[in-house]
């Protein structure tokens, strides 16, 4: 009884952090979809998004709701700054300079971050209280119950738009192929420009419901990149439900080694998984074919 | 254009004449922090104290007359930078003494540069194995972490308290911690229960917690820097753990309460004492040292003073007395530095001799409590 409680506080807290590992997943698989390049500043946008709520909300004195649309809306712009002026004047660039470009991006967002706000790490307040909620044996806080809601949100909501709506139907044809999409009268770099508005806009909104949780500072966005790259691989690199099954299992297993094995391996045995799977099912876990992206 | 060069001469060599007439060369001081880099919590206030003892030293009339000339280098917490580094400050700039570095890694790295250049080093850093065994031209002023170990295990045993939960971050802060609170357990008849580790960068410590809760521990202690520790203190709350939370030195500042919020209420943690300066008793040793460096600090930098700003200030307050007493040679500091007794600095008294370079007792440590969102000393 006692294991079994404990197995299932591993798995709650595990599916918390996998939660946040697929929507920075998420975020990644939108910018790869539409430009085949992996951004890696997208851990960055996901910082951005913890600081500048913080920053909005102790500086600018704003209301939690408004700092938080505020920071989403400052992180979209950076992301819209960044795709006009560094990705798209390279017209015929290779998918690898424009990577090597997004690191580039990650560092100098770091930097000036770093500079503007110093080193320090600092917490958001939990939006409603931290008074532990307890599940089956286990427990949860409140923050947790966001990062739920906001993560089935965005997935439901990105669904909704990529099947439904012209623009994201037009941004799954560019996905599919370029050219074809071109012919037809798609503008690609306007669906290029989306992608790094959605995919920003995900990634910071992920940035400002897990700061109350893990806080932040200028170097979290290495780390949750790193993750959130994993979930994305294990799903294939599409924008689904695999990515964000993707992101969960990682976050399972992690809590899992952590509490059953040990908590010195946690980080080798989830990428030890993510290497298995590159090696066995390169395209991912979930995925049949090159049928359907985004 | 002959004319050109030889004006150009002329106001050189008047320029030279005309400084070395105004005072004798200042004394060269090298300095290493880790201004960058994950251990720039560690390497700033560092900086920032040194330049600011420094300034002051000048602005008062320098050592015997003669000014200090600091000469910082940012090692980003880079062990091989540190290095290249140190042999610049030796070769280049041949300095008399070199306070710092920051981490442990660092100084390991450049022990064996002053130690063929017998230059003293004053390390900031807090690993047991820079003065132990002693070397010749190696002194340190951050407190062991041994001696934090000791105050928190004397504490667990007066109130009769024996087994112990351990969690400690995996960097080298808390590898060293670990090894102690290992090596000393058996010493005061402490029994381990579970020993847990947890990265630098995790943002989620219930798996740890959660084991710890079911091996039934009367207290658990944390080791590491933060954020993890306010993570972990977070994260015994949501588990509702009414068991005990011992944290480290690591976290001994303001910051950690802010971070971890209510769940920091009642944690203890051994601290040196200015944390708590205006509560220490008046017959407290160190008081003078304490206020005297919280109140520069304020006034040059805005900003609460720390025991990493603390670690400089003693080096550098060190270094001071050794020139004094010593001369400006190498050779001159360090023998007076050896020959120092007594001297009442942030970090403890430190009283250095040839076996103890070193120089603290577990005085040096107070046990505080969080309470009310600040500190209080536990009796």
């Amino acid at each position: 009884m006692e294991l079994l409680n404990q197995v299932t506080q591993f798995v709650i807290s595990g599916l918390a952090t996998g939660s946040i590992y697929a929507l920075i997943g998420l975020s990644f698989a939108i910018i790869f979809n539409s430009t085949g390049i992996i951004n890696f500043a997208q851990g960055e946008f996901v910082m951005l998004g913890g600081v500048l709520t913080i920053f909005s909300l102790n500086v600018l004195q704003l209301p939690l709701a408004a700092a938080i649309v505020a920071a989403v809306a400052v992180t979209t712009v950076i992301g819209i700054l960044f795709e006009r002026l560094a990705i798209r004047p390279l017209k015929n660039a290779t998918p690898l300079a424009l990577i090597i470009i997004t690191i580039g991006m990650s560092i100098l967002i770091r930097g000036v971050v770093m500079l503007l706000w110093g080193k320090d790490t600092q917490a958001l307040p939990a939006f409603s209280g931290t008074d532990p909620i307890t599940v089956a044996g286990a427990t949860l806080l409140p923050q947790h119950l966001w990062i739920f809601g906001v993560t089935v949100m965005v997935i439901v909501g990105c669904r909704l738009f990529f099947n439904h709506t012209i623009s994201g139907k037009a941004m799954r044809a560019c996905s599919f192929n370029r050219r074809a999409a071109n012919l037809v009268g798609i503008s690609v770099g306007r669906m290029v420009l989306f992608s790094f508005v959605i995919s920003a806009a995900v990634g910071s909104l992920a940035g400002v419901i897990i700061a109350p949780l893990t806080m932040t500072a200028y170097d979290v966005g290495v780390m949750l990149g790193l993750k959130g790259f994993c979930a994305a691989i294990m799903g294939g690199m599409g924008s689904g439900l695999g990515t964000v099954l993707g992101g969960l299992i990682l976050g399972t297993l992690e809590s899992l080694g952590a509490g059953l094995i040990s908590s010195g391996y946690k980080d080798a045995i989830a990428f030890f998984i993510l290497l298995l799977i590159l090696f066995i099912r390169p395209q991912g876990l979930f995925k049949k074919g090159e049928t359907e992206r985004v | 254009m002959k004319k050109l060069v030889s004006t150009a001469f002329a106001s050189l060599a008047l320029f030279c004449m005309s400084t070395a007439a105004l005072a004798a060369p200042p004394i060269k001081i090298g300095a290493l922090f880790a201004v960058t880099g994950p251990a720039s919590f560690l390497g700033e206030p560092e900086r920032n104290t040194a330049q600011m003892v420094v300034d002051e030293i000048n602005k008062a009339g320098g050592v015997k007359g003669r000014k200090l000339e600091l000469i910082t280098y940012d090692t980003g917490g880079d062990a091989t930078k540190a290095v290249q580094l140190a042999n610049k400050l030796v070769k280049n700039d041949q300095v008399v003494a070199i306070i710092g570095p920051s981490t442990t890694g660092d100084t390991m790295a450049v022990i064996p540069v002053v130690e063929k250049a017998q230059v003293p080093l004053i390390s900031c850093s807090a690993g047991i194995k820079i003065t132990e065994p002693v070397k010749k031209w190696v002194f340190k002023t951050a407190q062991n972490d041994t001696l934090a170990v000791a105050r928190i295990y004397e504490q667990l045993k007066k109130e009769k308290k024996s087994k112990v939960a351990i969690l400690t971050v995996s960097d080298s802060f808390g590898s060293s911690g670990r090894e102690q609170l290992k090596a000393q357990a058996k010493h005061f008849g402490i029994q381990i229960v579970s020993d847990d580790t947890y990265g630098p960068k995790d943002t989620d410590m219930t798996p740890q917690l959660t084991k710890i809760k079911s091996a039934k521990p009367d207290a658990i202690i944390c080791w590491g820097t933060n954020p993890g520790p306010a993570v972990i203190a977070r994260n015994a709350k949501q588990l509702g753990l009414a068991i005990p939370l011992y944290m480290s030195h690591g976290v001994s500042s303001k910051k950690f309460i802010e971070l971890a919020g209510d769940a920091a209420e009642g944690i203890r943690l051994p601290s040196g004492k200015v944390l708590v300066a205006d509560l220490l008793p008046k017959s407290d040793k160190q008081k003078g040292s304490l206020l005297a460096f919280i109140k520069d600090y304020q006034n040059h930098y805005r900003a609460e003073g720390d025991h990493f700003g603390g670690h400089a200030w003693d080096a550098m307050m060190l270094l001071k007395g050794a020139i004094e007493r010593g001369g400006d040679t190498p050779a001159g500091i360090r023998n007076a530095l050896e020959a120092t007794r007594n001297f009442a600095g942030i970090g403890g008294v430190f009283s250095y001799s040839a076996k103890d370079h070193a120089g603290l007792t577990k005085d040096a440590f107070t046990l505080v409590e969080v309470r009310k969102k600040d500190w209080v000393l536990v009796k």
